[in-house]
């Protein structure tokens, strides 16, 4: 075929265009993905991509996960029981009254990077974790601590005033406002974990960008790349590093459902952990598995009802809604995956505190209280909203299977009319913060195993309230319970406060309590305990070859 | 000069482009550091604000950003605190770009012959069977695509990966997923252009001329049919460069589209404002490209 002469210029310069993209992207590819990486011991989904990695900002599990593999605190939750055991404190004293902690440093402790670990680094680690500069989200784990405060709200300037000190450089001396019965299991949590000042004060918020980077836990960092892995390597320098089970654990960071299953199937990663990774749709295949656990977990689904809405102001209205709610259904038809009722908030499992029975299902008597108070058979019962959030995974079809089963319920048994409303996560944040909605659903889980976390966020001025209700006799027993030294008293206090809350004023329903989801073929991986908090420290993992 | 014009243009463009992408996501419900879980005190909240300046008023924050920028400084992620939204972009831009640089030459080499073949055989069967697979792979969308590729070649046949990033061999499927639907997209262009230039004047006077029917479909209708693909491959290579939330998301790719569409729904003001700025300026970049191109690509063409 003859070209003409333009044509052949045209042709040619269209080559040209074409492969210089050509070596363009020969250079990305080059620089893009040539890496040459060993292969992790184990492999592991952890969810979503971790917001930070620094033990003072991390609020989300994926993040915990994490982090408890990379530095440590003063005590360390039991793998099985998720108890506080001693960790970089071999033992501590605590005063009767309950108020004074002094706890004594391990003395052969260093930082992956060979320096020693001493009292100092814990109180400057507190501190940081309490100064305003910092900006931790978490502070509040630290504020059963002597002015601490008032030292995050600025109020006090002079760290020495705090509540932490060291008295040598292995003995450290906490000094509490009120007796607190979960100080050992806070001491174990990230907020307090100890981290390297120098590498901090030298690098700012970018310290953890710094190699080699001093670590205080079983694993360093070996790499961190977002959307890829977050690689961990052992600390050959820990205190227990015998008992670390794996070299090089990979954490994957994955938020699709599908995509997840698909690399365990196919046998890419070893463990998928994160509840939100389970494909809803599968549950009934997979719960059939002998590599899908399932355990009760300290978290609790419920609905929020707005008492400064009419006409939810009404006690007998809630109780009715609550009374009217056929949770069995709910779990049964909907969730599946074994989890229990719930008729308070509280989960069972909490050490030294057993909750009290809240309202169950009773139609007849659902019935009577709205007669009672005005509405017989919902006549007069003004339309009112059901706000529900559109999560991520497999999370948002659950919300929603919810409300429309509470529709049904409410409008056959009390014959109300309710509409479902779904927002975007933040704006549903929002609309709980600002009182703007009637019911909307709700869930809570535990950061420490005691009931201070469920039922504090239901006194009058608590951020975390979002229903409108005050109520000062509950306010007086949490805070009674806050100060009580006795185990036992305490406990009662608690319960008549949690009695107030799910049965008599009711401005939450309780719905049911989560269970949790770990995958993994327990022929090949080792050392995955299940524990009512989900904790499951990385230094007890291990694969290992199945017998032929 | 045109260009230099054009070039120049394009800062007061990105200025209001910027400002406009400040404003609208400052006025969306909710901030970064909304949770589930409200602080203990409100002043932890206020610490939170104060160290990233969320405390000032929106027009002073929008200045200091301005400022940040023409330092090339995008700022810290708010949501991704130990990590600035240059240092995001660095790791996942050229993976997206990698991704979106394969697609576009799968899309381009499937295309343009495709495009050319259902022309050229127009009403025959190489042109229905063309076309209806052009029309296939613009209607079905990715997020069908992808999970069936990866059925059929990753978990029945075990050839290649479920997902993630990292070898040639993980470099197969998404760039398919990804690049069938500009395929179809380019192949349905091209055959509409030639098809239209084939019934122009100057292609009668030539074959009039008797020249063959296939020298005359390449040698000109072929030209003046690829300048509207030209036009469409210049924002079609900004969308994909700056990458697929969908296909990112399915395969696990370590690139930015994911961070874009979160960036969102996290309020993260700084990352949703630095890729979109990222992809404002690729937008005009690759526009200014293909102008420059079509005067190269046809002498007829001449900006003033």
């Amino acid at each position: 075929m003859f070209l003409s002469k333009r044509a052949r210029q045209f042709y040619c310069r269209a080559r040209f265009l074409f492969l210089s993209c050509g070596a363009l992207l020969a250079g990305i590819v080059d620089t893009g993905c040539a890496r040459r990486e060993p292969p992790a011991n184990v492999t592991i989904i952890n969810g979503a991509e971790p917001e930070s990695l620094d033990p003072a900002i991390v609020t989300g599990q994926p993040e915990l996960r994490i982090v408890i593999g990379m530095f440590e605190g003063l005590i360390r939750l039991d793998p099985r029981t998720a108890r506080p055991v001693p960790g970089l404190a071999e033992r501590w004293e605590i005063s009767p009254d309950g108020l004074i902690y002094t706890f004594h440093l391990r003395t052969n402790l260093v930082w992956s990077t060979g320096e020693a670990i001493t009292a100092d680094d814990v109180v400057y680690s507190w501190i940081r974790a309490l100064d305003p500069a910092t900006a931790s989200d978490y502070a509040g784990q630290l504020f059963y601590l002597k002015n601490a405060e008032d030292f995050n709200a600025g109020k006090i300037k002079d760290p020495s005033l705090v509540g932490v000190r060291a008295l040598d450089p292995f003995t450290i001396r906490a000094e509490l406002n009120h007796p607190t019965a979960f100080f050992l299991d806070l001491c174990a949590f990230p907020t307090l974990y100890v981290v390297p000042r120098q590498t901090i004060e030298k690098y700012g918020d970018r310290w953890l960008m710094a190699r080699p980077l001093p670590s205080s836990g079983p694993f360093e960092l070996a790499a961190w790349r977002l959307n890829d892995k977050v690689r961990l390597k052992k600390n050959p320098r820990y205190w227990d590093a015998a008992n670390t089970q794996s070299e090089i654990i990979d954490l994957l960071p994955i938020a699709s459902p599908t995509t997840s299953l698909n690399l365990y199937q196919s046998g890419r990663a070893d463990v998928v952990w994160d509840k939100t990774l389970v494909p809803v749709e599968l549950l009934d295949v997979l719960l059939q598995r002998p590599d899908f656990h399932t355990f009760d977990m300290l978290g609790t689904y419920f609905i929020r009802l707005n008492v400064t809405h009419k006409p939810f102001d009404d006690p007998r209205v809630r109780r009715a809604l609550a009374l009217a709610v056929d949770k069995d259904r709910i779990v049964k038809k909907l969730l599946k995956a074994g989890e229990k009722t719930a008729s308070h908030l509280v989960p069972d499992g909490v050490p030294d505190y057993v909750a009290p029975a809240g309202l169950g299902f009773d139609p007849e008597q659902a019935k009577k209280l709205l007669a009672e108070a005005g509405y017989p058979g919902g006549k007069g019962f003004p339309r009112f909203d059901y706000v529900f959030d559109s999560a991520a995974g497999g999370a948002a079809a659950i919300h929603e299977n919810i409300g429309v089963e509470l529709q049904q319920m409410w409008h056959d048994t009390l014959g109300i009319d309710m509409q479902l409303r779904q927002m975007e996560w933040k704006v549903y944040l929002s609309a709980q913060n600002r009182l703007d909605y009637d019911l909307s659903r709700s869930s809570w889980i535990g950061d420490y195993n005691d009931p201070q976390t469920f039922l504090g966020m239901f006194t009058s001025d608590d951020g975390n309230n979002r229903t409108g209700w005050k109520n000062k006799s509950y306010d007086a027993l949490i805070q009674a319970a806050g100060r009580e030294p006795d185990r036992q008293k305490r406990a009662h206090y608690f319960q008549q406060a949690e009695t107030l809350l799910v049965r008599d004023e009711v401005p939450i329903i309780p719905l049911y309590f989560y269970v949790g989801v770990n995958f993994f073929d327990p022929k090949r991986i080792e050392g995955i305990d299940q524990n009512i908090l989900d904790n499951h420290p990385l230094n007890c993992i291990k694969k290992v070859q199945p017998p032929k | 000069m045109y260009f230099l014009k054009r070039l120049l243009f394009a800062v007061p463009l990105l200025v209001v482009i910027s400002a406009l992408a400040f404003a609208l996501v400052h006025l969306a419900p909710g901030g970064p550091f909304d949770r589930e879980r409200t602080p203990a005190s409100p002043e932890i909240e206020r610490n939170l604000k104060a160290k990233y300046h969320l405390d000032e008023p929106v027009w002073k924050q929008y200045f200091r950003y301005l400022g940040d920028l023409a330092h090339g400084d995008f700022g810290v992620s708010l949501k991704y605190r130990n990590h600035s939204v240059n240092d995001i972009i660095a790791q996942g831009l050229p993976v997206s770009m990698l991704l979106g640089g394969l697609a576009f030459c799968l899309a381009t080499a499937i295309g343009l012959p495709a495009g050319f073949i259902t022309a050229a055989r127009r009403g025959r069967w190489e042109d229905y069977a063309g076309s209806l697979l052009a029309l296939l792979a613009v209607c079905v969308p990715s997020f069908v695509i992808a999970p069936v590729l990866i059925l059929i070649f990753a978990i029945k046949s075990n050839l290649l990966p479920v997902a993630l990033w990292g070898s040639p061999w993980h470099m197969i499927l998404p760039p398919v997923a990804l690049g069938l639907y500009f395929a179809g997209k380019i192949s349905r262009i091209l055959r509409e252009g030639m098809l239209q230039a084939a019934q122009s004047e100057f292609v009668t006077a030539a074959r009039a001329k008797g020249l063959g029917e296939n020298a005359l479909l390449l040698r000109h209708a072929f030209r003046i049919a690829l300048l509207p693909v030209v036009s469409y491959s210049g924002p079609m290579l900004a969308d994909l460069l700056t990458g697929s939330f969908i296909v990112e998301n399915i395969f696990q790719i370590p690139g930015i589209g994911v961070f874009l569409v979160n960036s969102v729904t996290n309020r993260d003001y700084t990352m949703l404002l630095g890729l979109s700025l990222l992809y404002a300026v690729l937008l005009i970049g690759l526009n200014l490209l293909v102008d420059l191109a079509y005067t190269w690509l046809d002498p007829r063409v001449k900006y003033e």
